[in-house]
């Protein structure tokens, strides 16, 4: 049997194996992971025949460039993805939900996320990982996950345990819906904030700062005007809930947060909204408009049905 | 008792023990997330529990608020359970290499570096959670004149082994890490080890601490 494996030329801006992430560790310090925008990560796995809670490549700004060695595989990349497939005696411009047959010596040159920020690089088998509570998802903040926690390098090799038999060309319609608005539930500690400070908070523009990665998304723009405390005692944190420190620029976790914060909370980012969320990349403007509860849970049921409905077409 | 429950977005319940920061409040959340653990409650799919509150996360694929709201306020927690609480004796160097915000301390507190750390090798820490980092243990209570504010501006990287204090709390950083807590030494003890998939804090919550001072040799010396 040959040895399959990429050879990684440029690792690209933050490149890591992501799967679903890890349940029932935030009382020890350990947050979910896994893929940012779960969406595309299904769908990735799902253009190779793979099950759906394989580990992938998740991939940031600028991707990696791979070279392949070994028997044929079929790869396909999800998101808004730029990328070109470096043959023998051809080079072609890939398009992203489309799986593609690779050989022996030919690259995948990963170039940008264009506008966004995360994509997903798949391939029709699995790669060689250690798991670390049964998931492969890399925390880089507290080096935990596969590759021993950190990201991928230069000049390293991902190895492939296992090639599908079957190889099968498949392709989805699919298009990134961009959102201009992302949908908010009031926080616990929404009373903390003045009138005006609710009030800009649901009706101004906020930029998406540069400082923002796996663990948060940090905003730009008006201060909101905090009236009660600046600090509360710490407590749980999850995915999607927006603090605002003493600064009024308020911060969202996001999949790699810390589990347990001080800040007051102003609102939660709805289920519904979140890989849209996670894909506004920085310099970007982003704005939050409110939903109650039973709006959020029926939203959510609506994109579900629809991402069950897009995997079932491929 | 759970004072009050409401949603934190739309896939987490937020469970209110009360205001205070006490043992017995602290008792009452680890009860019900020590209740909620071995009940396996379907589409529950993490707890926070902290000083005084309770976050249950669910899966909103499975479950919803209305549904896990329903089960925890009809949970029996009168059961006693089993405690496995230890105590452990935590060795920290205050050696000036570590100790980085003592001057800063004893400005603040107004206390000599040596009444400072007689204090805090007396104390007997209680472990209300554990978490921020992987597996940084939440200690309390500091008297209070030991009672000092976070560092105005946040250090960027807090050495691992760190041991800080801030407010009635003390903490030790696991990893290195981003921190705002006085950090006043270091321990040679690894107090999270990621090798281990079960039980991988060393401290718990319900644990008692107690800290040891060590010299700069017997520091050096710890793990070999």
């Amino acid at each position: 049997m040959n040895k399959n494996y990429f050879e990684i030329i440029r690792a690209g801006v933050n490149t890591t194996f992501q799967d679903k992430g890890r349940n029932n560790l935030y009382h020890i310090g350990i947050p979910f992971s896994g893929a940012m925008d779960y969406r595309n990560y299904l769908l990735a796995n799902k253009l190779v025949g793979n099950k759906l809670d394989l580990p992938v490549i998740e991939f940031a700004y600028q991707g990696p460039l791979l070279k392949y060695n070994g028997d044929k595989i079929n790869i396909a990349i999800t998101g808004e993805v730029i990328f070109k497939l470096k043959k023998r005696d051809n080079e072609i411009q890939g398009n992203c939900y489309e799986s593609y047959l690779i050989e022996d010596g030919d690259e995948i040159d990963i170039l940008s996320t264009n506008k966004s920020v995360y994509g997903y690089l798949a391939i029709s088998g699995e790669f060689d990982l250690k798991l670390q509570w049964g998931s492969c998802s890399i925390n880089t903040k507290a080096n935990i996950g596969s590759n021993d926690g950190k990201k991928l390098e230069n000049k390293q090799e991902i190895h492939i345990s296992k090639i599908n038999l079957k190889q099968e060309k498949k392709k989805a319609d699919y298009l990134n819906s961009k959102v201009e608005n992302i949908r908010v539930i009031r926080g616990t500690n929404f009373d903390y904030f003045s009138e005006e400070g609710k009030k800009i908070f649901f009706e101004k523009d906020f930029m998406v700062s540069k400082l923002s990665d796996r663990m948060g998304m940090r905003l730009e723009g008006p201060k909101i005007e905090n009236i009660v405390n600046t600090n509360i005692k710490s407590e749980g944190l999850l995915k999607g809930v927006i603090q605002v420190p003493a600064d009024g620029n308020p911060i969202i976790m996001l999949s790699d947060h810390g589990t347990i914060g001080g800040y007051p909370k102003i609102g939660v980012v709805a289920s519904v909204d979140y890989d849209r969320l996670v894909q506004i990349s920085p310099g970007s403007k982003i704005k939050f408009k409110e939903i109650e509860l039973p709006d959020a849970e029926t939203l959510f049921k609506l994109y579900e049905m629809e991402t069950q409905n897009l995997l079932s077409q491929i | 008792m759970i004072k009050n429950i409401s949603n934190l977005g739309d896939a987490a319940l937020y469970c209110d023990f009360g205001v205070e920061v006490n043992k017995q409040i602290n008792s009452e959340v680890i009860k019900y997330f020590n209740t909620i653990k071995e009940k396996n409650i379907e589409g529950i799919n993490n707890l926070t529990p902290s000083y005084n509150k309770l976050i249950i996360s669910f899966d909103l694929r499975i479950t919803n608020f209305r549904e896990i709201k329903d089960r925890i306020e009809k949970l029996d927690v009168r059961q006693t359970l089993k405690t496995n609480n230890k105590k452990l004796e935590i060795p920290v160097c205050c050696d000036s290499s570590f100790s980085l915000d003592i001057e800063r301390l004893e400005k603040k507190l107004n206390l000599t570096k040596e009444k400072i750390l007689e204090n805090f090798f007396s104390k007997d820490f209680f472990c209300y959670m554990t978490g921020f980092i992987a597996g940084m243990p939440f200690l309390g209570d500091l008297d209070q004149n030991m009672r000092a504010q976070r560092l105005e501006t946040p250090r960027v990287k807090v050495p691992k082994g760190s041991v800080g204090i801030t407010e009635q709390f003390a903490d030790i950083y696991t990893f290195e890490s981003p921190g705002g807590w006085n950090i006043i030494g270091n321990t040679p003890i690894e107090v999270f080890d990621s090798s281990k998939e079960i039980d991988p804090n060393l401290i718990n919550p319900g644990d008692t601490v107690k800290f040891k001072q060590i010299t700069l040799e017997e520091y050096k010396n710890y793990n070999e």
